[in-house]
């Protein structure tokens, strides 16, 4: 199950990510495989976040590389990583919040595809999201967990073929997860999925495969049942860091 | 803001309204009246140019008129030069957007954000104006023109018929090319802002991350966005300098960019009307008081620019529809009862 | 030698001018991050105080060092409690407005008083270096000049109200929540700021000409010295003075006056690209 040949649709080698003297990434391996959902979990300050900036081009790694599809991607702008097929939705939502929400996903369709069929893709997107209903209002006005929604539907408009989302759970009413759920294994039918998350009901909802991070670097990585046993990554969670030996 | 697509009964109101001052103006006022609202016309041209980089593409600009005295003194070196205007004014317009664009790739590719951008933009002009105001020697010129300095360029041709240099057109002809030019970029920008290429800047005016995240080039979209802008200001400064047959120094002043801004925010930026309406409102006053002599007329000016700021941000047009649109729904909240004003409600 | 000594007397010159010009809004800036584009016209004020207070027969020295600062420091806060306290967080809206008091004061202090350039002679005469005649008000203005950054640096690092005015800045809910009262903190730095303007506007009097629009030349210069010395205070606007005003001042004498303003915004320009967050921003990054 873990070094297997088969494609790795996105791998990092020795990804490092230093601030000043802090080291938030450390030599990071890590391999996706085509189709693969992945979920990835740690404590808070594990480095979660500032690895998945790095996949995003958000940020610039300090030393190692990142490739997607084969292609190396390090330090590409974030644009040119989006338009190789890569969907992205970031931890505080990047909405368009002065425009409708329809809007807002059809500049995500609009992208790849003539007026015609872009407007299809939208009200199919929104439809397959069950925002269909907000389509007219201001992005700006929805509630949390619909903006998140809204953020989501732009993400699978764009038609990619490795979703990465970052606390896509958050701030959402226990039905719009459900939803939410539903929606991210719809999806990785179609598409590799790195999903980083804290919300525990809703990771138990959709992972399988997980990778813990703790203090920058990879700590643990086996399916969700072997992981929620485990009890140095509980140790992790609580504090008490397991003694390297 | 403007609605995106072009079935906004507002777009063919404001048609209207300009061809028929185009048309019907010079008939019915006298022609001393029509000189005097041939400025108003020139500097609503100016207006827009900042209020669509500004308002549809989230650049502040504080050095705007940069570009107005370029296209300004392109159009008097040319046509002094040339003896003609035609090509001229389309120089004005063309060596403007050509520096906007390398400017804005100075900028944007740069990854200047709001302030600093602002201050490069303010830093132009500033250049431009104090290297001007020291070309006031007879080596200073170009061609036949000399560059004047601080006195500026005198006798600077009056528009003509294309293709006879002597065939002058009188003020009210002028007007009318006036108002007519007005018109087209109003138009050509309402059909640019309704586009694709004007949703995308909108949505880089909301959220440059997600429209990055989405995988437009953000700063690409920006420089083109900005070079416009800077084609459409330089050719209100040729319109200027036609009109006036003079031009100096101070189309590159800070005062003609603190102008621009003042104009936008106070007709409300995120409209293209807005900076029209402002632009005359606000010039009318300025000359009013200036034959008053009353109030200094720099001091209103700011006056006026800070109330803009602390209590109408968005303002007056805007505010004005916001007034409007509340107004209408309490109305039929009021007039129709229960389960059909709900309904109605809903729909905002 | 006497050439070189002089020469590098009018480059020291040139940065303690832009030292001057720029300190007090480089408080402002760099701690509270408003943009006072009345700059300019602070500056003025002092030059204005400085003229009145003379006819009045006030001595110059007390009227440029004394008066001066205290007369502006005042306004400074009339101005931020009516204006400025409420754009706290809206970098361009502070920039906006204030280009608005800007035009007011100019339009105003014209109403008021006119015109036409008053003059301030300059205090002390002359001094030989060989065989050429130098002003001694230079020194003055750069001892002035040093003694300000030594004075705000201090102050900033040693004193108590340093801590507490650095600490407001950086993160102003956890100064709340320390007892620190945040609204005083921003009050007093806007008229500390104002106050050091006021002084510089009444030291450059004598070397300018006093007229409404004289802030505008300055305007210009101090803004573009404090945005391109990047959050720092005292490290910003030193590097970046030292940097625009040799270059400035270098090309002046090469080429002339003209040319040596024009280079100091050329320069501006160029740094700016290189380094987008000011000098500071990329170098220096957590001095004062």
């Amino acid at each position: 199950m873990t070094d297997a040949p088969l494609y790795s649709i996105l791998e990092t080698r020795g990804l490092t990510m230093r601030f000043g003297g802090v080291t938030a990434v450390d030599n990071v391996d890590f391999r996706l495989r085509d189709g693969e959902l992945r979920c990835l979990l740690g404590p808070n300050g594990a480095g979660k976040s500032t690895f998945f900036k790095c996949l995003t081009g958000q940020l610039t790694p300090s030393s190692g590389t990142v490739i997607f599809d084969e292609q190396e991607i390090t330090g590409w702008h974030t644009h040119q990583i989006v338009n190789l097929g890569v969907g992205i939705k970031t931890q505080v939502p990047n909405v368009f919040d002065g425009i409708s929400a329809y809007e807002n996903v059809r500049l995500s369709a609009r992208r790849k595809h003539i007026p015609s069929v872009a407007k299809d893709l939208t009200h199919h997107t929104m439809e397959r999201c069950g925002i269909t209903h907000l389509a007219r209002r201001d992005v700006g006005l929805l509630s949390h967990g619909q903006r998140q929604l809204v953020e989501l539907a732009m993400v699978l408009a764009g038609e990619p073929r490795l979703i990465l989302l970052d606390e896509p759970a958050a701030g959402m009413t226990g039905e719009e997860r459900d939803r939410l759920a539903g929606l991210v294994l719809e999806a990785a039918r179609s598409a590799a999925v790195v999903v980083v998350e804290h919300d525990m009901a809703f990771i138990r909802q959709i992972a399988k495969f997980v990778t813990v991070f703790n203090r920058g670097a990879i700590f643990r990585e086996a399916m969700i049942a072997d992981i929620m046993q485990d009890r140095e990554v509980q140790e992790i969670y609580l504090g008490k860091q397991a003694n390297v030996a | 803001m403007e609605k995106p697509v072009t079935r906004d009964p507002g777009f063919y109101i404001m048609l209207a309204i300009g061809l028929a001052v185009m048309f019907i103006a010079p008939v019915w006022l006298d022609l001393f009246t029509i000189m005097q609202i041939t400025q108003y016309v020139v500097l609503a041209v100016f207006a827009l140019s900042l209020g669509y980089i500004w308002g549809f593409g989230g650049i502040l600009s504080f050095g705007q008129a940069a570009f107005f005295g370029l296209g300004a003194y392109t159009f008097a070196v040319a046509s002094i030069n040339i003896g003609e205007t035609t090509i001229p004014l389309i120089l004005a317009f063309v060596i403007p957007t050509i520096f906007g664009a390398a400017l804005g790739y100075f900028m944007f590719y740069g990854r200047l954000s709001d302030v600093y951008l602002g201050v490069v933009t303010l830093v132009v002009a500033l250049i431009f104006w104090k290297l001007i105001n020291h070309t006031a020697g007879p080596e200073y010129s170009i061609g036949e023109a000399r560059l004047g300095g601080f006195n500026g360029i005198p006798s600077i041709p009056t528009l003509n018929i294309p293709g006879e240099p002597d065939a002058w057109l009188d003020p009210a002809q002028m007007f009318q090319v006036f108002m007519g030019i007005l018109i087209v970029i109003y138009v050509a920008l309402r059909l640019l802002i309704a586009s694709d290429f004007g949703r995308v800047s909108i949505g880089i005016r909301e959220n440059e991350t997600r429209a990055a995240l989405l995988g437009y080039d953000v700063r690409r979209q920006k420089v083109i966005v900005f070079a416009i802008g800077a084609g459409i200001a330089g050719l209100a400064g040729a319109m200027w300098a036609t009109y006036q047959a003079f031009i100096d120094p101070n189309a590159f002043s800070m005062e003609m960019s603190a102008k621009a801004l003042v104009w936008v925010m106070a007709g409300g930026v995120g409209t293209l009307v807005g900076p029209i309406i402002g632009c005359i409102v606000l010039q009318w006053l300025t000359l009013k008081l200036g034959t008053m002599a009353l109030l200094n007329s720099i001091a209103v000016l700011g006056g006026i620019m800070m109330l803009l700021v602390l209590i109408l941000p968005k303002g007056i047009v805007p505010t004005l529809k916001m007034l409007a649109i509340n107004g209408w729904t309490l109305w039929r909240q009021g007039k129709i009862g229960g389960a059909v004003a709900k309904k109605a409600v809903k729909h905002d | 030698m006497d050439y070189a000594l002089v020469v590098a007397l009018e480059m020291v010159r040139a940065i303690a001018w832009l030292v001057l010009l720029s300190a007090g809004l480089a408080i402002i800036f760099g701690m509270m991050r408003i943009i006072n584009f009345a700059h300019g016209e602070f500056l003025m004020l002092g030059g204005y105080t400085v003229v009145i207070s003379t006819g009045h027969g006030v001595n110059e020295w007390v009227a440029m060092l004394v008066l001066a600062p205290i007369v502006v420091g005042i306004f400074g806060v009339l101005v931020e409690r009516l204006v400025i306290q409420r754009l706290y967080g809206r970098i361009l809206d502070s920039l906006l407005a204030t280009w608005g008091l800007s035009m007011l004061m100019i339009g105003g202090v014209t109403m008021i008083f006119g015109n036409s350039v008053t003059g301030v002679a300059t205090p002390l005469g002359g001094m030989a270096i060989g065989a050429y005649q130098v002003p001694r008000y230079n020194f003055v203005l750069i001892i002035a000049a040093a003694l300000l950054l030594v004075a705000i640096w201090a102050v900033l690092k040693f004193t108590k109200a340093g801590l507490i005015a650095r600490a407001t800045m950086q993160n102003p809910d956890m100064a709340e929540t320390l007892g620190i009262r945040t609204r005083w903190v921003y009050m007093l730095t806007f008229g500390i700021g104002s106050a050091i303007t006021g002084l510089a506007g009444a030291l450059l009097a004598p070397l300018t000409g006093v007229v409404p629009t004289m802030g505008v030349n300055f305007i210009a210069q101090s803004f573009i010295t404090v945005i391109t010395g990047g959050a720092a205070v005292i490290t910003g606007t030193l590097s970046a003075a030292t940097l625009l005003g040799t270059i400035s001042q270098g090309t002046t004498f090469l080429s002339g006056p003209v040319y040596g303003d024009a280079a100091l915004l050329v320069a501006a320009l160029v740094l700016l690209r290189l380094l987008p967050q000011g000098i500071t921003g990329r170098i220096f990054k957590r001095s004062i």
